[in-house]
């Protein structure tokens, strides 16, 4: 074993974990939102996200194509990308919510499970048809943009480049806001109250429908604006990139302890760090017997082990703050 | 049209003629424009016709004996790929029956079915190929096995599918129905995971490449074919064994499940289904009848996974992937949940869109392409190349099960005893 080598990478692999785990937090609040609200896995968020890195590298191609790229400010075409893909997967998760769950509401638990499970592959075959109309092809690249390919460096062997950083500000801020929505506002108290009681919210003049509508959007923006950074971080999507992110954002929820927006949180930069750790040391540990393919199992067996063992989650005892 | 159908169907003589004779026609149909997917289509339908007819017992196991055993080889010699469609068709109402006890009876919504099957299809395909020998001392036995193991294995295939089953089962059966449907999920993915790569530090698998050349099981009915004096090779020989073969199979399980749908098992697993609490408080074993349902779907795919290695002589993990669970249970659910015959029903209309009315449609477009045709002033010749209808079966799938959740929850061909859909208690 190479213990110098493994105490030289560790800040560099806690730093990727941290950007994987922020990317995880935001997938997974969509799914530990709607979670809290209807007890529902929606199973179809994964697509949710995917749109929206879509919707991400469509904007960037555009702007690319005029030629004029080049000329703006990469900071103003992030937050437009960002903007554009939390409109269109908040609306889309919106108009989901009211084709193919709401006529499910009051069945039992498995029937709409299985109907996102029908949204989710639609979704990945729709945006490939789109895609092969479109362009002719459904593998895309976004386009780097060379200002957010610039690296710091923070000391000797360990750097992290721009868009990693905005990675991580731009989900530090959207959680920080979605907190404050979700406690401090009007909104946030009618959120927790479908939550809490559909019924007796609905006694108390809030409108269901209307509440639940809203949680879809706003979670489906978090996938959104989850998707763009994912595209800028990693570059390479396909209508088909969501799924594996997608579970493990669930994993993710559940570790945090589903319905519990800080346990999101937390789950995903666990999730995000331990895979790194995995990714990194796994080979070195076990003299290259076992690599870094095993991080896939590393997390679906978290999500097994979390399950059998404490279904609560880590935060499962803390006041259930549900959204 | 239905209604004219239906009441001449209601009809015993009316029924007879009338199935006879869309046989018939239908296989002649299918005989003479032998590259025609309607005429096949057609052929399929009347099978169905059949099963809606209503005429003795005998006489309907009769005409299904001729339609299956004689006539589907005979159009198979014909034309190599229905028979291919006709053996694919049987190995997913296989799967289809067997997840139908997990999902219908038992209520228990399985997302990683799949792995049973890769598991019965590993089994085999290690030790029926020269695979096993890569870890295997050469003093335990000479691989590949010969192929008269292939039926030990078949059984084999079972048992350990069967006891996968058991060891998943135990610790998640606890669990609520959609973290128990997320958990099956997580081991599905697990198993095709460790099927890509348990290539090394030992060459269990072979990883991504993945093994062949399988075993195929013996011509052991040669002598008799000598006897006749018919010659075939063995390239013509084996589509038929395997479609006989699976047909074989699908009889068997067919059988395990209409003994098992009324006997005092299957009646636990409904009372599960509908509600846990009652069912536990009317003496229900709840753990064992879980297990058990895990072990019986389960050990089904084995089978079937064991009979796939050997007839695609290849197999590597990526024909055990999710979207193969999820075709599984769009069978079961486009049927009805619960219902042999809907799982069957299933199986045969999901495997026949991708196989033949998606690729149908994907070739004919192609044509078209080719062809340079214009419809409404646009030359489908400009039309994307990446466009490939074949590879829609996820939006079939999709929308299958959107549908079918909104509009008919209880299947096409509802279990007669359904009252309520899937509880979780």
């Amino acid at each position: 074993m190479d213990i110098p080598l493994m105490i030289g990478i560790f800040p560099q692999v806690v730093l990727d974990g941290l950007v994987l785990g922020f990317m995880y937090a935001l997938i997974a609040l969509g799914y530990t939102m709607v979670y809290g609200v209807l007890e529902f896995i929606n199973f179809a968020h994964s697509e949710i996200f995917v749109v929206g890195a879509f919707v991400g590298v469509e904007i960037l191609l555009g702007l690319k194509a005029r030629g004029v790229l080049g000329n703006l400010s990469p900071f103003l075409v992030l937050i437009l990308l960002l903007l554009a893909g939390m409109l269109v997967s908040g609306l889309l998760a919106a108009a989901v919510e009211r084709v193919a769950y709401r006529p499910l509401r009051n069945a039992p638990r498995l029937i709409p499970l299985i109907s996102a499970i029908g949204v989710s592959f639609f979704l990945q075959d729709a945006v490939r048809l789109f895609e092969s109309l479109w362009r002719n092809a459904f593998n895309l690249v976004y386009p780097t943009m060379d200002q957010l390919n610039l690296r710091f460096q923070l000391t000797e062997t360990i750097d992290i480049s721009t868009r990693s950083l905005v990675v991580i500000i731009a989900a530090l801020g959207m959680l920080l806001l979605l907190h404050l929505l979700v406690n401090r506002t009007k909104i946030g108290k009618a959120m927790r109250a479908v939550a809490e009681d559909q019924a007796t919210a609905s006694l108390m003049g809030i409108n269901v429908n209307r509440i639940i509508s809203l949680t879809f959007l706003i979670g489906g923006a978090m996938g959104g604006a989850a998707g763009v950074l994912f595209g800028v971080q990693y570059s390479l999507i396909n209508p088909y990139t969501g799924f594996i992110p997608g579970l493990k954002a669930f994993t993710a929820a559940v570790l945090g302890g589903i319905g519990n927006i800080t346990g999101a949180m937390m789950g995903g930069l666990v999730l995000g760090l331990l895979e790194a750790f995995a990714a990194s040391y796994l080979s070195l540990l076990t003299n290259g017997a076992f690599g870094a393919e095993y991080k896939d199992i590393f997390a679906f067996s978290i999500l097994i082990l979390i399950l059998i063992f404490r279904p609560k989650g880590l935060m499962g005892e803390v006041v259930r703050e549900r959204a | 049209m239905r209604e004219w159908l239906a009441t001449r169907l209601r009809e015993p003589r009316m029924a007879a003629i009338l199935s006879i004779g869309m046989i018939a026609v239908s296989a002649a149909l299918a005989a003479n424009y032998s590259r025609s997917l309607l005429a096949f289509l057609l052929f399929q339908a009347s099978i169905l016709v059949l099963y809606f007819a209503r005429m003795t017992r005998w006489l309907k196991m009769l005409l299904a004996g001729l339609a299956l055993g004689i006539l589907m080889p005979t159009l198979g010699t014909i034309n190599g790929y229905y028979l291919e469609v006709a053996t694919q068709v049987g190995i997913f109402v296989a799967l289809a029956l067997g997840l139908n006890i997990v999902v219908g009876l038992a209520g228990l919504l399985d997302l990683g079915y799949v792995a049973f099957y890769a598991v019965g299809a590993y089994t085999w395909a290690i030790f029926g190929s020269p695979q096993a020998g890569l870890f295997l001392p050469e003093s335990v036995a000479r691989f590949p096995l010969g192929g008269q193991w292939f039926f030990l294995f078949l059984l084999l295939g079972v048992m350990v599918a069967g006891t996968t089953g058991v060891i998943l089962g135990l610790p998640v059966l606890r669990l609520r129905g959609d973290y128990l449907a997320i958990v099956t999920l997580g081991f599905g993915e697990v198993i095709r995971v460790l099927a890509n790569n348990l290539d090394k530090p030992i060459n269990f698998t072979n990883g991504p490449k993945g093994i062949t050349p399988i075993t195929r099981p013996p011509l052991f009915f040669r002598p008799l074919l000598d006897v006749l004096g018919i010659d075939a090779a063995p390239s013509v020989l084996y589509p038929i064994y395997f479609y006989f073969l699976v047909l074989l199979i699908v009889g068997v399980v067919i059988l395990v499940n209409r003994r098992l749908e009324d006997s005092h098992i299957g009646r636990a697993w409904e009372a599960i289904r509908e509600d846990e609490l009652a069912a536990i408080s009317m003496g229900i074993p709840l753990v064992r009848m879980k297990l058990l349902a895990f072990a019986c779907g389960a050990s089904f795919a084995g089978a079937m996974g064991v009979l796939f290695s050997a007839k695609q002589v290849f197999i590597n993990p990526e024909s055990f992937t999710f979207l193969e669970s999820i075709g599984v249970l769009s069978m079961v659910i486009l049927g009805g949940m619960g219902s042999i015959p809907g799982a069957i029903l299933g199986a045969t209309v999901v495997t026949v869109l991708n196989l033949q009315v998606l690729k149908g449609l994907s070739l004919w477009l192609n044509e078209l392409r080719n062809a340079g045709v214009t419809i409404l002033g646009y030359n489908l010749a400009q039309l994307p190349t990446q466009l490939e209808p074949a590879k829609y079966e996820r939006m079939i799938f999709g929308i299958i099960l959107i549908l079918m959740m909104i509009f008919r929850p209880q299947g096409i061909l509802p279990a007669r005893r359904r009252t309520r859909e899937l509880g979780d208690g």
